[in-house]
């Protein structure tokens, strides 16, 4: 028993030890699994992520974002694709290798292709982009030193409707894992920050423009420009209430999926020349608009309002006179609705130069129309040098200020948007209200005379039963090459508003040197040549806006066909 | 009783490692399962991107015009212009359904064209 007795003592004396063993135990075991549930928590909390689309290689890094239309149709996209480059020190026959691919690229200089294989680069680029179908067929040679690098190709669905909107891409830095892309015109431009950004991916930029309007209404334009034998023409279809632009035309136009051509002669009879945005116009007559809205605003006069207006008006050397004969006498709204130059001139210098250039400046004719496209920031008014009386005078009919389409259409939806200001968008959306430019009494009495220039001035061809249009007409003589107007070759313009009632979209169209030879003598007049190409796309766009015409109603008695069945 | 002790001990401590290294190895086999899915998940998009782009591309305007125009004769389609819109108390009811058959051909002939009946008592009377 004494044998068992003294090892319990010593224990006794050990047993203190031990209890401080097990707790360490107990405390390093519970520390572990505290580690194991956190981590295990951690696991629980953190989102599962899912890849996203990555190149060909699937290496997850963000590409360029897309470009969609109002009602989501692709305008810009990418697909992925691949280069084709050559490390030569690995070729067996680079003789062999340049025949074959000269075979599969027709468009490949045999002889350069010939230079870079056999010559003492260890790297060589042979074709960007490739096609997967190309990809194979190259694929199919097993050839040693032929490699595929990743990268991606911009691709415009929508082709040439679209063309001058969306601009293009070009490849900023090459390398044989990618390629960056970074827009040179258009959209592409102005956006590329918002493109490229990582954080945006797989949200497409949503633009105001409506791809089947915009094909409808280029479909008409091209009609109506080869019908006149015009160089060139633009139309641009702006909602007035948000100044979102629906449909932006500018012929001739481009295909911007097929490469560059170079182009020989001026910048501006380029087809890849924004004839809405980009280019700068002596708008004519349709100035007149504004400048009897400034005079009736101003409180001078009012549409009623008789004014001398005779053949001639004096200013120095200088002499205004009319296109046509013209009464001695007109009233306000007659000066807008048989356009004459006299008139507006009058109405001009009895608001006075100082508050003439206000109104022209708050009505954005200064500055460029800040339309989300990289060449028309660039495309501000071009004004007078020095601007005297007679600028303010000539002005007033639209000569001696070239301001591009845009820029009338905001100023004509400003005007029809009960007077306050309209900023042009090429995005979807609503927009901030702007600030009042005219009173609402002045948009309606404006509204009215327009559509009188309609109904029985120099428009009557714009006339759409049901869609009440409203519009200016003007024809400006273009600069000849002595210098001096050439009565030949004018700009013809129809700018409109429909339905005046209650404005819902501006109609701008402008011909570049069209003629009307259906008559026995050319017509050059934007009465007759501008006005009845706008009042075809008015025809053809209005059911593609789900506008439908307001119908003559239905007068005394019951209407049956004219058939005999009773 | 202590020995048996520890053989149970090490049989646990084998069973406990044994199940470690199965867990281990699923593990892995989890983890290149994710990694294949990954890749196969960027694969379908990469073609769903290319699908989408290939929809828009035969959905292009112009090809769309030109497949209409081609196709013409099958389709028959008019362009929607607002002459084709009219009040709807201008189609002719027939007080007969089957003179639907009869007034079809008339529509097609003359357009619909609102004119006041001659008389309306004669149309009551019908």
């Amino acid at each position: 028993m004494t044998d068992f007795a003294a090892p319990r003592n010593v224990r006794a004396g050990t047993g203190q030890r031990g209890e401080w063993r097990l707790m360490l135990l107990m405390a390093s075991f519970c520390l572990c699994y505290t580690a194991v549930v956190l981590n295990m928590g951690l696991l629980a909390a953190s989102d599962p992520t899912e890849p996203v689309l990555g190149g060909a290689g699937g290496d997850g890094r963000p590409i360029r974002g897309e470009i969609t239309d109002r009602d989501g149709n692709l305008l810009a996209a990418n697909l992925p694709a691949w280069s084709l480059y050559a490390h030569p020190p690995v070729m067996k026959n680079p003789i062999q290798v340049a025949n074959a691919l000269d075979r599969i690229f027709p468009d490949i200089d045999r002889e350069t292709l010939l230079k870079k294989l056999t010559g003492k680069r260890r790297f060589a680029w042979i074709k960007r982009p490739v096609t997967p179908r190309e990809r194979q067929l190259v694929h199919d040679l097993g050839f040693p030193g032929l490699h595929f690098g990743n990268r991606e190709i911009r691709i415009y669905p929508a082709g040439r409707a679209m063309a001058h909107i969306v601009g293009s891409v070009r490849a900023a830095r090459e390398d044989v894992r990618y390629t960056e892309l970074t827009g040179s015109a258009g959209i592409e431009k102005h956006f590329d920050e918002r493109l490229r950004d990582p954080d945006f991916a797989g949200q497409p930029i949503r633009l105001s423009l409506d791809l089947p309007v915009q094909q409808a209404m280029r479909a008409v334009l091209r009609d109506g420009m080869e019908r006149l034998t015009a160089k060139g023409a633009a139309a641009v279809l702006m909602k007035v209430r948000t100044g979102e632009v629906v449909s932006m035309v500018s012929l001739p136009d481009f295909d911007p999926n097929a490469k560059p051509i170079f182009f020989r002669g001026k910048a501006e009879d380029s087809p890849r020349f924004n004839r809405a945005a980009q280019g700068r116009y002596e708008l004519g007559s349709t100035f007149k608009v504004l400048t009897a809205a400034m005079a009736i605003e101003a409180g001078i006069v009012n549409a009623e309002t008789m004014m001398q207006t005779p053949s001639q008006l004096k200013y120095g050397r200088h002499r205004i006179g009319e296109s046509h004969r013209m009464p001695a006498q007109m009233t306000v709204e007659d000066i807008v609705v048989k356009s004459s130059n006299v008139g507006s001139a009058k109405l001009s210098m009895m608001l006075g130069t100082r508050r003439f250039k206000d109104y022209l400046d708050r009505l954005g004719m200064f500055d460029a129309s800040g339309l989300e496209l990289a060449e028309s920031a660039k495309a501000k008014p071009l004004l007078p040098p020095y601007w005297t009386d007679l600028s303010s005078m000539t002005i007033s009919f639209g000569h001696g200020l070239a301001a591009s389409p845009i820029h009338l259409a905001a100023a004509y939806a400003t005007l029809a948007n009960d007077g306050k200001l309209v900023r042009p968008t090429l995005l979807a959306g609503p927009q901030p209200e702007g600030e009042p430019v005219f009173s609402k009494e002045t948009s309606r009495e404006m509204l009215r005379i327009m559509r009188e220039v309609v109904t029985r001035g120099t428009a009557r061809r714009g006339e759409v039963p049901g869609f009440e249009i409203g519009g200016k007409t003007g024809t400006a003589e273009k600069i000849g090459a002595r210098g001096g107007y050439d009565r030949n070759r004018v700009i013809s313009t129809f700018a409109s508003v429909f339905p005046t009632s209650a404005p819902e979209y501006v109609l701008i169209v402008s011909l570049d040197e069209p003629t009307d030879r259906s008559g026995r003598k050319p017509v050059r007049t934007a009465g007759r040549t501008a006005v009845p190409v706008a009042a075809e796309i008015v025809r053809r766009v209005t059911p593609l806006l789900g506008m439908r015409p307001r119908l003559a109603p239905i007068s005394d008695g019951p209407y049956t066909l004219s058939t005999g069945i009773e | 009783m202590i020995r048996h002790g520890f053989a149970l001990l090490a049989l646990t401590i084998i069973a406990i490692a044994g199940w470690a290294y199965n867990v281990n190895y699923n593990t892995m086999t989890a983890f290149d399962r994710v990694r294949d899915l990954r890749s196969e998940i960027a694969a379908e998009r990469e073609a769903l991107q290319v699908l989408r782009v290939e929809w828009a591309w035969l959905n292009a305007p112009d090809r769309l015009e030109r497949l209409t125009a081609q196709f013409a004769p099958q389709l028959q389609l008019v362009p929607l212009v607002p002459d084709v819109l009219q009040h709807t108390a201008v189609v002719p009811f027939p007080s007969d359904p089957e003179d639907v058959i009869e007034i079809a051909p008339v529509i097609d002939r003359e357009g619909l064209v609102p004119v006041p009946a001659p008389r309306p008592a004669a149309w009551r009377s019908e």
